[in-house]
C-alpha cells in the first residue's frame, strides 16, 4: 500500500497508524523511545527523592511549605483532560474525519498551553514568595530539574502538535501523516502519565511532609 | 577505498558520505571515525606507559598525566570501542537478517553524526585550555573541584555522543523485530544478530541514567545547581550510582557484540554449527539482564553497608555462570571441527584463555571483602584490560579481518594479519599480566609516577615494553589496510569459502539495496543449508519487483552541528563576564530544533528502483 494513496471513508484502514512498514517501524520505535524516556524520568524521580527537603539551613522552605493543593489539582485536571481530548482526536483519525481530528488536537493544545502557563505561574510564585530557586539548595535543583524536564516535554509536545496541524491543515489524512499524528498523541499520553507520578511523588507526598 | 570513490570526484564523494543514509556507508564512517579515535586513545596509552617506564620519570607533568589518563579511558570506551562495535552492527546485522536497510536510515545517519560531533567536541579540549582530568568515571567530588573547562568538555561531549548511541540502539531493535526476511525466526537469527539485539536493549535502558547524570553535572558546573554539593544539601554519591547504573551495562554493551563476532568466527572456521545455539541465546539474554543488577560492585568501598555489598557481590558472581556456558559452547564448537587457523580464528582461539583470565579476576573482585584489598590498585587495571582488550579489542581486530572483504570487497593480507595478531597477543599479555602483581604489591592506579626501590621498577618496565609490541602491531595493521586498499583485488560473495549466514550470499561489497529479492530462510545458518543441498545461493522468497529506497539527507549533519554549537555556548557562559554564551546556546538549539522541524514538515517518501534496472544488474553478477 502506498503512503501517498488517496482514501475515502470506506477505504480507510482500521489501524492507519501501522499500515505501511515505515509506519510499523515508527510505531514500534516510538514505544522503545518511550521506554528510554521512562528510565530518564525514573532517574530524575530518584534524584528528587534523594534530595527532597535537603536544604543548607533551617530557614529555607521545604516541600510542605511550598505546595498548595488548588493550583496543582487544577493543573492535574487540565493535563488529564488534554489526554482525553487527544484520544478523541485519534478516534476521529481512525474514522477518517480530518476536521474533527484537527479540532480536538487544537483543544488539546489549548489545554496544554493553560497547563504550561500555570506551571510558569507556579515556579514564579515559589521563586518570589519563598526564595525557592534552582540554585538556592539541592532540593531546589532537584525540584526544578524534575518538574522542569516535564514542562520542557510539554512545550516540545505542543510545538510538535502545532507543526503537524499547520503542515497537514490543507491536505487531509493519508497513510504518511496518520502515524505522525498517532505517535505525537502517544507522546502526549506519556507526558500525562509522568505528570501523574509527579503529582503523587512531588506534590501529594510533599504536602504530607 | 570504495569503487564509488574512483568514479566520482572527491567533493562528490565527501558530499555522498555526509548525506548518506545507507547502513553500509554509515558502517564505514563508524569504522573510520572509531579507528581514528582508537589511534588517539592508543597514543594516550603509549604516553601513560612511557611515563611509567622508569621511576620518578618526568616525561609528562602530573596534571597532564591526569588529562592523558582520563582521555585514554574516555576515548577508548566511548569514541573507539562503541563506534567500532556500531560499525560491525551496521555493516553486518541488516545483511544477516536479510534486510535492505535498517528501520530508520535517517536516524542511523543522525546517530553517527551526533557521536562524531560529540567525539570531536571532547577532543577539542586538548586545544582549548586542557582536557578533563578526573578519570573516565569523573566522580563528582573530584570533578566539581576541577578547574578550567576540561570536565565541561567531558560532560557536553558525552551528552551529545550518548544521544547518538541511544538513537542507534532503538534503530537496531526495531530493525531486528520488524525487518527480518521471510523464514528468519528469532531462533534462526545468527548469534551476532542476537548479540546486537540484546546490546541494543541494554543501550536503551542504560544510556538514560548517564544522560541524567551528565545533566546534573552540567547544571552543577555551568548553571549553579547543587546536586553534588553537600554544603547545599547535595549528595555526591548520586553521580556514582548513575554513572555505574550506566557504566556496568556499558561493559556488556561492549562485550556481547564481541561474543557475537567470535560465535560467528568459531562456527565458520570450524566448519560446524555453533554448539548449543539455544543456550548461547539464553546466556546472552541472561548476561544482559544480570548486567543491570550489579552496578554497585564498583562502589563496594563507598560505604553502602554489608547487606548491599553482599547482594551485589553474589549477583556479580552469578554472571560467571552464563559466561561459562558460552566459553564451553565455543570450545565444543571447535571440538571435532575441521579448524582453519585464519587470522580471525587465531584471535578467537586466543580470546578464550585471555578473556577467561579477566573473568576469573572479575570473580575475585566481586567478593566484596577481597575488593577492599584490590580497590584502586593496578590489579583492577589488569582485570578490566584483560576483559576489554582480551575480549572487545580482540573481537574488533578479528571482526576487522573477517568482515573487511564484506565491507570493502577485498581481503586483508593474511600474513600481515598474523604478524599483527602475534605481536598484539604477546604485547597484550606482557603489558597487563604483570600489572596484576603490581597491584598486589601495592601500586595504586592513576598515579603519575613512583619512587625507586619499592620493587615496582622492573615490572613497570616490562609492562611498557609490552605496550610497544601492541603499538607496532597496530602500525602493521595500518600498513596492511593501506596496501590492501591500493592493490584492491576484488573477491566474490563468500571469500572465506565457509560462510554460513546471509551476508555471505550477496556480493562483496553488497549493492546498495543489499538483496535484489529477499531470501527465503529455511533454518539456522541459512546459506550453509543451501550449500549442503548443492545450491549456489539463496532461494528468493519474492518475485523480482520495485525496491523502495530512502533519500539521502544533509539534515542529520546540520542537526548534530547545532548541538555542537550549543555546547560551546553552555560551556563558556559560566565564565566571568561572558555575554555571548547564552545567545550561542540558543542559536545552537534553534539550529537543531529547526532541522527537526524541516525534517517533520518536508515530506520524504524515498524513491523506487525499478524492476528493469535490477535486471540489468544481472550482468554484474548480482544475485539474491
Amino acid at each position: 500500500m502506498q503512503a501517498e494513496e488517496k482514501f475515502t471513508n470506506e477505504t480507510w484502514p482500521a489501524s492507519p497508524e501501522k499500515q505501511t512498514l515505515e509506519a510499523k517501524n515508527k510505531f514500534l520505535g516510538f514505544w522503545f523511545f518511550l521506554g528510554g524516556e521512562t528510565v530518564l524520568f525514573a532517574s530524575l524521580f530518584a534524584t528528587y527523592l534523594a534530595l527532597k527537603d535537603k536544604v543548607p539551613n533551617s530557614e529555607m522552605s521545604l516541600a510542605k511549605d511550598l505546595f498548595e493543593m488548588p493550583l496543582v489539582f487544577a493543573m492535574t485536571m487540565i493535563l488529564l483532560t488534554s489526554s482525553l481530548t487527544s484520544v478523541y482526536a485519534m478516534y476521529h483519525m481512525k474514522n477518517f474525519n480530518f476536521g474533527k481530528m484537527q479540532l480536538w488536537i487544537a483543544i488539546t493544545v489549548l489545554l496544554g498551553l493553560v497547563f504550561l502557563g500555570l506551571e510558569i505561574y507556579e515556579f514564579n510564585h515559589y521563586v518570589h514568595e519563598f526564595g525557592h530557586t534552582f540554585t538556592s539548595s539541592a532540593f531546589g535543583s532537584a525540584f526544578y530539574t524534575l518538574v522542569g524536564f516535564h514542562g520542557a516535554h510539554v512545550a516540545f509536545g505542543l510545538m510538535w502538535f502545532i507543526a503537524l496541524m499547520i503542515r497537514n491543515g490543507k491536505r487531509g489524512l493519508n497513510l504518511y501523516n496518520a502515524p505522525k499524528y498517532y505517535v505525537a498523541s502517544l507522546y502526549w499520553h506519556f507526558i500525562d502519565v509522568v505528570w501523574v507520578f509527579i503529582f503523587t511523588v512531588v506534590y501529594l507526598m510533599g504536602m504530607v511532609g | 577505498m570504495s569503487t564509488l570513490a574512483q568514479k566520482k570526484g572527491f567533493g562528490a564523494t565527501i558530499w555522498d558520505y555526509l548525506t548518506t543514509v545507507d547502513h553500509k556507508k554509515i558502517a564505514i564512517l563508524y569504522l573510520i571515525a572509531g579507528g581514528f579515535f582508537f589511534l588517539v586513545g592508543g597514543l594516550e596509552a603509549m604516553f601513560i606507559r612511557v611515563q611509567l617506564a622508569v621511576p620518578n620519570n618526568d616525561f609528562v607533568s602530573a596534571g597532564l598525566y591526569n588529562e592523558i589518563l582520563t582521555m585514554h579511558g574516555t576515548t577508548m570506551i566511548f569514541l573507539a570501542a562503541m563506534p567500532l562495535v556500531f560499525a560491525f552492527m551496521n555493516a553486518i546485522m541488516p545483511l544477516q537478517i536479510g534486510a535492505r536497510d535498517v528501520a530508520f536510515p535517517f536516524l542511523n545517519s543522525l546517530g553517527f553524526w551526533l557521536f562524531f560531533f560529540g567525539g570531536v567536541f571532547l577532543n577539542l579540549s586538548w586545544f582549548l585550555g586542557g582536557a578533563p582530568d578526573a578519570g573516565w568515571t569523573s566522580y563528582a567530588s573530584l570533578s566539581l573541584a576541577s578547574e578550567g573547562h576540561g570536565i565541561d568538555f567531558y560532560v557536553l561531549g558525552l551528552q551529545i555522543s550518548g544521544a547518538g548511541t541511544l538513537i542507534g540502539g532503538i534503530n537496531f531493535l526495531v530493525t531486528i523485530i520488524n525487518m527480518r526476511a521471510p523464514g528468519m525466526t528469532y531462533m534462526r537469527m545468527p548469534m551476532f544478530t542476537w548479540a546486537t539485539f540484546v546490546t541494543s536493549a541494554l543501550i536503551l535502558f542504560a544510556f538514560p541514567p548517564l544522560t541524567i547524570g551528565l545533566f546534573l553535572m552540567l547544571f552543577d558546573r555551568m548553571f549553579g545547581a547543587n546536586f553534588f554539593d553537600p554544603t547545599m544539601g547535595g549528595n555526591t554519591i548520586i553521580w556514582e550510582h548513575f554513572f555505574w547504573i550506566f557504566g556496568h551495562p556499558e561493559v556488556y554493551i561492549l562485550i556481547l557484540p564481541a561474543f557475537g563476532i567470535f560465535s560467528e568466527i568459531f562456527a565458520i572456521f570450524s566448519r560446524k554449527r555453533l554448539f548449543g545455539y539455544s543456550s548461547m541465546v539464553f546466556a546472552t539474554v541472561l548476561i544482559g539482564f544480570l548486567g543491570f543488577m550489579v552496578w554497585a560492585h564498583h562502589m563496594f568501598t563507598t560505604g553502602m553497608g554489608p547487606i548491599a555489598n553482599a547482594i551485589f557481590a553474589v549477583a556479580t558472581m552469578a554472571i560467571a555462570v552464563p559466561t561459562g556456558i558460552k566459553i564451553f559452547n565455543w570450545l565444543f564448537t571447535m571440538w571435532g571441527g575441521s579448524i582453519q587457523f585464519t587470522t580471525p580464528m587465531m584471535y578467537a582461539v586466543a580470546f578464550i584463555p585471555s578473556f577467561t583470565m579477566g573473568g576469573v579476576t572479575g570473580v575475585m573482585l566481586a567478593s566484596a571483602a577481597q575488593d577492599y584489598q584490590y580497590h584502586d590498585s593496578y590489579f583492577v587495571v589488569a582485570h578490566f584490560h584483560y576483559v576489554i582488550v582480551g575480549g572487545v579489542v580482540f573481537a574488533l581486530l578479528a571482526g576487522t579481518h573477517l568482515y573487511w572483504p564484506k565491507m570493502f570487497g577485498t581481503m586483508l593480507n593474511e600474513k600481515m594479519g598474523k604478524w599483527t595478531f602475534w605481536l598484539f597477543l604477546i604485547g597484550f599479555h606482557l603489558t597487563f599480566f604483570i600489572q596484576h602483581f603490581l597491584g598486589l604489591w601495592g601500586m595504586p592506579r592513576r598515579i603519575f609516577t613512583f619512587n625507586e626501590g619499592q620493587g615496582l621498577d622492573a615490572a613497570n618496565a616490562v609492562s611498557t615494553v609490552g605496550a610497544f609490541f601492541m603499538a607496532v602491531s597496530t602500525i602493521i595493521l595500518l600498513i596492511n589496510i593501506i596496501m590492501t586498499s591500493i592493490k584492491n583485488e576484488k573477491v566474490g560473495s563468500d571469500p572465506w569459502g565457509d560462510g554460513r549466514t546471509l551476508e555471505w550470499a550477496i556480493p562483496s561489497p553488497p549493492p546498495f539495496y543489499n538483496f535484489k529479492q529477499l531470501p527465503l530462510v529455511r533454518g539456522l545458518d541459512a546459506l550453509w543449508i543451501e550449500k549442503m543441498e548443492g545450491k549456489k545461493g539463496m532461494t528468493p522468497a519474492e518475485p523480482l519487483g520495485d525496491i523502495h529506497m530512502p533519500n539521502n539527507s544533509i539534515i542529520p549533519f546540520v542537526m548534530s552541528s547545532g548541538l555542537f554549537v550549543a555546547a560551546f555556548g553552555a560551556m563558556y557562559h559560566a565564565d566571568e563576564g561572558n555575554t555571548w554564551g547564552i545567545p550561542v546556546l540558543i542559536i545552537g538549539l534553534l539550529i537543531t530544533l529547526g532541522s527537526m522541524l524541516v525534517r517533520s514538515v518536508k515530506d520524504d517518501h524515498g524513491y523506487h528502483i525499478h524492476k528493469e534496472e535490477l535486471v540489468d544488474d544481472d550482468d554484474k553478477g548480482v544475485k539474491a
